[in-house]
């Protein structure tokens, strides 16, 4: 059985939260976890965190590079642009 | 030469020689199916100490707490030297048995298998 | 007319590979001497690819509200007292022993970065090292800090620095960061960016993290969340580095699996401190050891390595072997600290009746069998008055330094032996993987700093136990054996009322 999965912890936090949001409205896939202090979302193949949701969210502009206050771990290929936050396992 | 290293020169005395150990020489000793202690002990002994003094003397020390210890029947241990079967002659010294500097020796001792026979 | 506002992609290329300049009067083998010495073969370092186009001015910007937020929660514990919330004084121990074990190889991890940064003709891996570089510093320093309110409170960790180059079993985590240190810097960053901060770190950080949440300890909670945060680029930088240099040239492959054999094996026999940290330390538990290599290394890693199968990497050697050892080595390590806890700065116990039976729950098939008669053995002697301490020093594994307390795979009840011989003596170790990395190197490890030969050569203050532990600056008493009998426990009673008037010795009372 092939094994692609991703995966993203972030800390349990009012900054993690939109962005927790945020994954769970544009990756359908996606599995949340909770742990003591920390949330770890895996998901099969491909991850985003796009901007333009979490700043519906949280009604502000929103620098994906702000993911890096809140992130704990990853597992995937990281794709950072100006528009989103991307994990993914190229087959 | 394997390790890759900058300079050509890479080469360090080994730091655990005989000659290190103020005439003693390291040797290992691990009781099978007794893990309450941990790993195998290693003693700085003489070469020339009897080998019936490392049984009489050196080993009661270092396991004489365990319960299976008092019950020992040394005529019936089945002893390994360097991963070889080994029969000590308890007169000889050390060296004569050829336990050497980090030689290994391993005791097993069939019917006593630990704490409950446990492996412990 | 104000400038068009640059992508990131841009943006990140104007402030790295375009500060860089070629050399005019200097040759670049004689800047970067250590680029061919391990036979790496590089043919174009512009092929570098950075996944976080993070830049120095975004840097800067993003670690100074970390260490705000940081310090914000480490000033309100102080104030609050924190150090009394945690579930019990026995968890303080787990962060003694990372203390001792971890916060020196973020320095050690930090010089290692401003190194290799160094060696690097590529703007975009000087970049990532330095900043990485940048990084270790600020985790060891937040860690100090952090702790620095226990230290106030408990005792032994006055002397975590003296200690780490010094007392047997933080030779292990030291050995283990000299070695990589002293590699060339493509071993460097196998060794540290992808076999440990990529393949194992998580291993280290989330569960010992999640569990100082789950036992009350908010500022530990913190410091390693927010050094954490710069975990995701160290890992990616890991990840990178190994894709770089597969793509670059075939001749790399082969060394570069040979890399992560040996490092995967020795991060995975250093990660046995945390197996019983996890298992033994926390008195609330938030998974096994089973369970988080399960979950981290079997199935995370599991993809990662399907991921890099496409270069020619597998699995590395062995990875089955931690498969069949992850029901045994947390109990063998605790044990292990219960033997010696007269010579470690932290104390040590036997689990409860309650902490029993979840062990035996999280290891159905070897609790009971082999640890749980040795726990009830020794508890009862502790009763009578006669605290199992091993008179014995361990025989230690050349390669990983640990006491040789492994079991062969076929037997978990009988000790694995291994040995060598390299000109005319014997070398011991506690595994194949351990041995096959001194087979591949012995002169790295000839000249291994290893304690118990240390002591028997006369370099550790004396011949006897207490000499020894005087060297380390412990107390005998008061850092180190039994936790019922510790001073912290009796001033944890003190403190939260559990026992009324109880004698303290006044050096070590607090309030």
């Amino acid at each position: 059985m092939s094994n692609n999965m991703v995966y993203i912890a972030l800390q349990n936090n009012e900054e993690a939260r939109p962005i927790v949001e945020a994954i769970e409205q544009d990756n359908p896939d996606a599995q949340i976890n909770h742990f003591p202090a920390m949330v770890k979302i895996d998901a099969p193949g491909r991850l985003a965190v796009n901007r333009e949701t979490v700043e519906e969210l949280i009604g502000r502009d929103w620098d994906p590079q702000e993911i890096h206050l809140s992130v704990i771990s990853i597992s995937g290929n990281v794709d950072e642009t100006e528009d989103a936050f991307i994990l993914e396992r190229k087959r | 030469m394997p390790v890759n290293a900058i300079r050509e020169d890479y080469r360090f005395p080994a730091k655990d020689v005989e000659a290190n150990f103020h005439g003693n020489r390291v040797v290992y000793v691990g009781w099978d199916h007794h893990m309450m202690f941990c790993a195998p002990v290693a003693f700085p002994l003489p070469p020339d100490m009897p080998f019936s003094a490392l049984v009489g003397e050196v080993l009661p020390n270092a396991y004489g707490m365990h319960p299976d210890f008092p019950q020992i029947d040394w005529d019936k241990v089945e002893w390994k030297l360097n991963g070889k079967p080994f029969t000590p002659d308890m007169d000889a010294s050390l060296d004569a048995n050829g336990v050497k500097h980090k030689s290994a020796l391993r005791m097993r001792t069939p019917g006593l298998e630990g704490i409950g026979g446990s492996g412990s | 007319m104000a400038a068009k506002k640059m992508n990131l992609r841009e943006k990140y290329t104007r402030m790295t590979r375009d500060l860089a300049w070629d050399f005019s009067y200097q040759r670049d083998e004689d800047v970067y001497k250590q680029m061919t010495m391990e036979g790496i073969k590089i043919e174009d370092w512009d092929k570098w690819e950075d996944p976080f186009r993070l830049t120095m001015d975004a840097y800067w910007k993003y670690q100074g509200e970390k260490e705000r937020k940081l310090y914000a929660i480490i000033d309100a514990f102080a104030q609050n007292n924190g150090h009394l919330n945690v579930t019990d004084a026995r968890y303080v121990n787990a962060l003694k022993l990372f203390l001792t074990g971890v916060s020196p190889l973020e320095y050690m991890a930090h010089r290692g970065f401003a190194m290799v940064g160094r060696q690097f003709p590529g703007v975009g891996a000087q970049v990532a090292c330095q900043m990485q570089a940048v990084d270790e510093l600020r985790h060891v320093q937040t860690q100090v800090h952090t702790i620095s309110q226990y230290n106030k409170y408990f005792n032994g960790f006055q002397e975590f620095r003296h200690q780490h180059d010094r007392v047997w079993y933080l030779s292990v985590p030291k050995s283990f960061f000299d070695d990589a240190v002293s590699a060339g810097p493509f071993e460097f960053l196998t060794a540290i960016s992808f076999s440990f901060e990529y393949v194992l770190t998580n291993l280290l950080f989330m569960p010992f993290m999640s569990g100082a949440a789950y036992n009350g300890d908010m500022a530990t909670v913190t410091f390693g969340f927010s050094a954490q945060s710069d975990e995701a680029r160290h890992m990616t930088l890991g990840l990178e580095v190994i894709k770089f240099i597969l793509e670059q040239h075939p001749d790399n492959l082969p060394i570069v699996q040979k890399w992560i054999d040996k490092w995967f094996w020795r991060g995975y026999r250093l990660l046995t401190l945390v197996a019983m940290m996890m298992d033994y330390m926390l008195p609330k538990r938030v998974m096994s050891w089973r369970e988080a290599w399960e979950m981290y290394f079997e199935q995370n890693g599991g993809a990662l390595f399907e991921d890099l199968a496409r270069y020619g990497i597998r699995k590395p050697k062995y990875w089955e072997q931690s498969v069949v050892e992850k029901d045994v080595i947390s109990h063998a390590a605790w044990g292990t600290f219960y033997n010696y806890a007269h010579a470690a700065p932290f104390h040590t116990w036997t689990p409860n009746d309650e902490e029993m039976e979840w062990l035996s729950a999280k290891y159905p098939d070897t609790f009971d069998k082999y640890f749980r008669p040795r726990y009830e053995h020794w508890a009862e002697q502790e009763k009578k008055g006669e605290r199992f301490y091993n008179p014995s020093l361990p025989m230690l594994c050349t390669t990983c330094q640990i006491p040789m307390v492994f079991p062969e795979l076929d037997d978990l009840a009988l000790t694995c032996y291994r040995s060598s011989e390299y000109e005319g003596d014997t070398y011991h170790f506690c595994s194949d993987g351990c041995k096959d990395i001194f087979d591949n190197e012995p002169e790295k490890y000839v000249q291994s700093w290893l304690p118990v030969h240390q002591i028997y050569q006369g370099n550790c203050g004396g011949a006897t136990v207490e000499d020894v532990v005087k060297w380390y600056h412990m107390e005998d008493g008061v850092d180190n054996r039994e936790y019922l009998h510790s001073p912290d426990r009796r001033n944890w009673d003190k403190w939260t009322k559990k026992a009324t008037e109880e004698e303290v010795p006044p050096k070590t009372a607090v309030g």
